[in-house]
């Protein structure tokens, strides 16, 4: 698995000297116009540009320097803004580069017709299209293996460097374009149109060139473009009102009071949060196919999970060892232990792993006095034969059972019934025996991965239902089931139970997400709300699914549910974080605005700001820093860790509500003790 | 203060059986009266050749408006012909046209704002056929829209019911029969109902003093029972005419405080309904639990309550502490500012009063707003900025749960959810509609004060100048825009510009409310509902309250804050701190 990724710095030199430039460019109204909330700090920066330019514009004098200085924060604000955005789009085209390096212009031999090559440029291939590929050649475009066997290098890709088998038919017939061909030949039909394929795509969604904005998204933007209307007429209101009450605010002030209302916070924050939030989820090699996606895993109650590969290694791992009746658990140990020294299967590791735990007395040197028989399908055994002729094998009940027959020994009587035992649970019994005397059972049994049992109790206490899917029978399933936690188990499964136990927990209204890899799972990740292919898998499955894992771990899922949590709660924290800010501004905006005309509204000062004008350009510092404050919250997330509903909305709202309403009081009052004597200086 | 605690815990004892008789009318449950009832209803509708099926919000929606807007054209001509028409003893002449605008308006929204004064100004024709109308049909309006609203979010059908049917029900079943019991309790009270000419008396200081007559008991309790608050008479419930007693009060304290509340408890239960209901699908065992509240309307009930508590304690506190500079001048203040208050009422029976009026929106005073301390006045006004502490009949509810959809959609994402409220996801649709009525208010209320203080025909109105004045013009357009009516009183307010701003703004402050308020319950009847799991975000506890409490005061201190400090308290502070 691929780690290399996932430990960069959030922020490199090349992403701040690009994300610098973005901000900049980002200035042009057309674009900022999609952002309704900086387009109104835009408007407000070039209105108090004009008011230095000619401070008397709207009649009155108002104080130049002052206008300049408040234009200048408004325009650094934005600035901020637009940075914050930068970083989180420049840390996906930095991946997007690596990736556009594999995407050089390729030649394909296109395959004629009339059995004739032809040698043509990557672009130029069409859809049904069938190309032969050999040995040290990119693939040039997705597609699906008709014929031969090969070995492909795919760490282009997934950054996995060991090459995987890709073979016609089956579940391994789909390559990726900018894969490289490492042994033998394949010949393939092109499944996508140019421009369109699996690497296009990861491209264009890593730059976020082909990102939508998410229905929470625009339900949120929508509530930040409610609260700017109402905050609009807040200000230009108050102007009346104090008009009326023979108060004359300078206009400066007044865009100064609207621009701290507004939650530019947020509103500056908001791209750059999705942006990080599909990013996350592409370091951790797993590709999105929409926003939407991530954002639904935030709300998944029910996981329909592959037992093998996804809950257990789907190895069968040495659990037990049983002796028969007449035989010490030691010399079966022990025997196990050296048919097994010289085994490189997982199976046979497992059996000297074990061995090892129950104290044997062999020591893996012994391997080099023994010759090793490998296991074929002939005769269903391996083991080892020692210098003085003793054959020591372990293998299925039945070729055992003959093996010790032939040669004249006998089956013990209980051997049966710890076989049926075994099979029951769901395990898989090896029979060990010395020349023609049986010693006793290995139990093999499939294996939960470690740290899941726990992982699916959080998942039960955030609510999230898991099923395991799995063809053993009932009683294995129901084992393997119980073993690792999980809420519920289909046995026996088919690809159209998938589809039908999804159905079910949809019609109750769940949010239902699922991993897969062969063809038959296309229908059921396409009928899922969160599918999740597996890289390894058909490329139906990939078209089917909204997620692809580029490391083939149907684990990931887990990872991605709380990724797309996480994203969530950032968003909603920041967005409480930025209203309650509001309260300490209007603490220094509106006593500042009238205590010369009414000294009693001093009181109202609380924070015991110096100036007038110290107070307002303070509280507009505080609102432009705390943008880039927040930066390193919107690209990692908010922490994350499973707890009850209740627990994590009082954390929170504690954090994000209550803090956004006293850190303000204090920066502002940090910044207006800097910033006052300066003002001083200059005379203001 | 013990009289309050009193008061208030009474107000619990009935309000929920009356909640939980209204939920049986919506839902079309067996009730005690029915055998009565369904014939007079069956009639009715046979009469009107009514087509009871079921509507969509749309069909709700329009049926509503059309309905309002012939009561509003029948009304209008009634006003500006009184004084040709018959039962106008006094003969009173006809009402001016921006003034009859205004009036119809200010009736048909249920705000009963006053630019007239009732025994100078109407006819008893026109007091009955069209105040006392109104005042029923206005009510029932916003009650049916509340129901069409409960049962978009309670789900599980495919219409929001049908408007006559709701409309026709409330009124027969609550409105009427409780104006006649209530009715009759008054004038036991000694509140006049007769259709009599003005009495012209001589008193015992040898001068002559006209006596207002006219049906005023039948008006009165319609008045509170549908939280509309008109008054007969120009001084509303502050004479001894329409108040005489303090039994008279409490009962038209209570009138006023029962309907809005038992909206609360009728939605609560209709979501509880369809909760058991699924449940019961589900279990083999059918376990009927019965609930008084139902959560959902608990942690609103609860939440209004905290709201309307505070209020109450800010504007009792201060009234108690009297008026600093009158002090000065030797006047005692121990028994409070009692300028502009009722000798019989006193201090806590008016600041009840006050803060109920306003929060229920009804609109009715027993002492006049206008000398109220000036932060025992800016509890009125804030209440009615907020308009969802309880609120008008029924759309004091709806008004709340806007607030419960931003609550529920910042706390929805801090759990790592996309937002849902009972089940349904709150998306963009929703939220613009959400977005629409919460700017709505602010914009009618800030925008027409604003106007009206840089204009001179606005600045005309304003009898008392600095930031009392800017009181009173955010007073008059916030009891317009919450469809409150209730007058700070001192704006010299029967003029062209008055009357048609605020004609607009309590229009425009009823009907988009509704519209908008419909189409969210529409839409949320449409959406899949979702499954509920530990991980769903909880609206029927503690913590809700709180924050639901906090978001309401956090959204209406970040927009009117600024209003209030140049109005209410900078004024309290000029008076304390001088």
């Amino acid at each position: 698995m691929s780690k290399k990724n996932t430990r960069t710095k959030f922020i490199t030199k090349d992403i701040l000297r690009s994300s610098v430039k973005g901000a900049f460019w980002k200035l042009s109204p057309k674009y900022m116009m999609k952002n309704p909330v900086m387009f109104v700090v835009e408007i407000g920066f070039f209105i108090t540009v004009f008011l230095t330019i000619a401070p008397g514009i709207f009649g009155g004098d108002s104080n130049r320097i002052y206008n300049g200085l408040v234009a200048l924060i408004l325009f650094i604000t934005v600035l901020f803004a637009n940075f914050a955005e930068s970083v989180a789009e420049g840390r996906g085209k930095a991946q997007a580069d690596s990736l556009k390096k594999t995407k050089k212009d390729t030649k394909a031999h296109l395959l004629m017709k009339n059995g004739e090559e032809k040698e043509i440029n990557a672009s130029e291939l069409k859809k049904g299209d069938i190309v032969i590929v050999r040995i040290n050649e990119v693939i040039p475009n997705d597609g699906e293996v008709i014929e031969g066997v090969a070995s492909v290098d795919e760490s282009a890709i997934t950054g996995e460097s060991a090459p995987v088998t890709r073979e016609a038919g089956g579940d391994f017939s789909s390559v990726t374009g900018g894969t490289t061909v490492v042994s033998d030949w394949l010949k393939i039909r092109i499944t996508s149109e140019p421009g369109k394929s699996f690497l296009d795509k990861m491209i264009a969604l890593v730059e976020g060139a082909s990102r939508q904005k998410t229905p929470n998204e625009i339900a949120l933007n929508t509530l930040l473009v409610g609260l700017t209307i109402i905050f609009l007429i807040v200000a230009v209101t108050l102007y009346c009102f104090a008009d009326y009450s023979g108060v004359a605010i300078p206009v400066a002030t007044m865009i100064a009071l609207l621009v701290c209302l507004i939650p530019t916070t947020i509103g500056g924050l908001l791209s750059a949060i999705g942006i990080a939030g599909m990013d996350r989820v592409t370091r951790f090699n797993v590709i999105a196919m929409s926003g939407k996606a991530v954002e639904a895993c935030g709300d998944v109650d029910t996981m329909i999970l592959d037992k093998t590969g996804t809950i257990t290694y789907g190895n069968r791992l040495a659990a037990d060892f049983i002796p028969v009746k007449g035989k010490s658990k030691e010399d079966l140990v022990d025997y196990s232990v050296m048919t097994s020294l010289c085994d490189g299967t997982p199976e046979g590791k497992s059996v000297v792993e074990l061995g090892n735990a129950e104290g044997t007395r062999i020591v893996p040197e012994a391997a080099s006095q023994m010759q090793f028989i490998e296991f074929t399908a002939q005769t269903k055994m391996s083991g080892v034969d020692l210098k003085d002729g003793t054959e020591i094998r372990k293998g299925a009940y039945d070729a055992i059972k003959n093996y010790v027959v032939d040669n004249g020994g006998e089956v013990p009587k209980d051997l049966e019934g710890i076989i049926t035992k075994i099979s029951g649970l769901g395990g898989t019994p090896l029979v060990v025996c010395v020349d023609n005397v049986i010693y006793g059972v290995i139990y093999l049994k499939d294996t939960v991965k470690p740290g899941l049992v726990e992982r699916f109790e959080r998942l039960r206490e955030i609510g999230i239902k898991t099923i395991m899917c799995t063809g053993d029978n009932p009683l294995t399933a129901a084992t393997i089931a119980k073993e690792a936690g999980v809420d519920g188990f289909i046995a026996e499964c088919k690809p159209e139970d998938k589809i039908k136990e999804i159905k079910k927990e949809q019609s109750e209204g769940k949010i239902v997400a699922m991993t897969g890899d062969g063809t038959n799972d296309a229908p059921a990740l396409a009928q899922a709300d969160v599918g999740l292919a597996m890289n390894s898998g058909t490329s139906a499955a990939k078209e089917a699914a909204n997620m692809v894992d580029l490391d083939s771990d149907p684990t990931k899922i887990l990872e991605v549910v709380e990724i797309g949590k996480q994203l969530l709660i950032t968003r909603g924290s920041l967005t409480t974080f930025s209203v309650a800010n509001d309260v300490a501004k209007y603490f220094a905006i509106i006593p500042a605005m009238f205590t010369m005309v009414l000294p009693q509204m001093n009181i109202l000062n609380i924070m015991n700001l110096q100036t007038p004008s110290s107070a307002i350009l303070s509280a507009l510092i505080f609102n432009a820093i705390i943008i880039p404050c927040l930066i390193p919250i919107a690209m990692k997330g908010v922490k994350y860790k499973p707890m009850r509903s209740e627990k994590m909305l009082l954390k929170n709202m504690g954090i994000y509500g209550a803090g956004g309403i006293i850190v303000p009081f204090i920066g502002i009052k940090i910044i207006d003790m800097i910033v006052a004597p300066l003002l001083g200086i200059i005379g203001l | 203060m013990l009289q309050i605690v009193v008061t208030l815990a009474i107000y619990m004892a009935l309000v929920i059986p009356v909640g939980i008789y209204m939920y049986h009318i919506a839902a079309k449950k067996k009730t005690f009266a029915d055998p009565v009832f369904n014939r007079v209803d069956n009639g009715i509708y046979k009469l009107c050749r009514i087509n009871r099926e079921g509507m969509n919000w749309k069909q709700y929606a329009l049926h509503l408006l059309m309905t309002n807007a012939v009561m509003v054209f029948a009304g209008y001509l009634i006003l500006r012909l009184q004084g040709l028409l018959f039962l106008n003893p006094n003969g009173i002449e006809g009402m001016e046209s921006t003034l009859s605008f205004n009036t119809i308006i200010s009736f048909m929204t249920n705000t009963n704002l006053q630019h007239y004064s009732g025994e100078s100004g109407l006819s008893y024709l026109s007091q009955t056929l069209v105040i006392i109308f109104m005042m029923f049909t206005s009510a029932a309006s916003g009650y049916a829209a509340c129901m069409a609203f409960s049962r978009g979010f309670a789900g599980g059908r495919k219409d929001v019911g049908n408007f006559y049917e709701d409309m026709i029900r409330i009124t027969t079943r609550i409105l009427i029969p409780v104006s006649i019991i209530g009715g009759l309790l008054l004038i036991w009270q000694g509140v006049p109902e007769n259709f009599i000419p003005n009495l012209t008396i001589e008193t015992i200081e040898g001068k002559f003093q006209d006596l207002a007559m006219g049906p005023v008991a039948a008006l009165e309790i319609i008045k509170h029972l549908g939280t509309n608050g008109g008054g007969f008479f120009g001084a509303n419930s502050t004479t001894p005419f329409e108040n005489p007693t303090i039994l008279s009060d409490m009962i038209e304290l209570y009138s006023m405080m029962l309907l809005p509340g038992a909206c609360v408890i009728t939605f609560g239960k209709m979501i509880h309904a369809k909760k058991q209901k699924e449940k019961n699908k589900n279990a083999t065992m059918a376990v009927a639990k019965k609930a008084v509240f139902g959560s959902q309307g608990r942690t609103i009930f609860a939440a209004m309550a905290v709201l309307f508590l505070v209020g109450l304690t800010i504007c009792f506190v201060s009234e108690s502490a009297g008026n600093p500079i009158l002090e000065q001048a030797g006047l005692n203040q121990d028994m409070g500012s009692m300028e502009g208050k009722e000798v019989r009422f006193g201090i806590a029976q008016s600041a009840l009063f006050t803060t109920t009026t306003t929060s229920f929106t009804t609109g009715t005073v027993n002492n006049m707003h206008d000398t109220l301390t000036p932060l025992g006045g800016m509890v009125p006004l804030l209440h009615m900025m907020l308009n969802c502490v309880f609120g008008g009949k029924g759309v004091g509810l709806m008004n709340m749960i806007m607030y419960v959809i931003l609550a529920v959609f910042l706390c929805g994402l801090m759990i790592g959810r996309t937002p849902e409220y009972l089940g349904k996801k709150i998306e963009g649709r929703e939220m613009k509609l959400a977005a629409l009525v919460l700017i709505v208010h602010p914009l009618l209320i800030l925008g027409f004060s604003a106007l009206a203080v840089v204009t001179s025909a606005g600045l005309e109105g304003i009898t008392n100048p600095g930031f009392h004045g800017l009181t009173q013009v955010l007073y008059e357009y916030s009891s317009s825009a919450a469809n409150n009516g209730s007058g700070f009183e001192g704006l010299a307010d029967n003029t062209y510009f008055w009357n048609i701003t605020a004609g607009l703004a309590m229009f425009f402050g009823r009907y988009i409310a509704i519209v908008a308020q419909l189409a969210i319950a529409g839409s949320m009847l449409a959406k899949r509902k979702m499954n509920e799991t530990i991980g769903t975000l909880r609206t029927d506890n503690t913590i809700f309250v709180l924050i639901l409490v906090f978001v309401v005061y956090i959204f209406a201190a970040l927009t009117f804050f600024p209003a209030l400090a140049l109005g209410p308290i900078a004024e309290h502070l000029t008076l304390w701190m001088s």
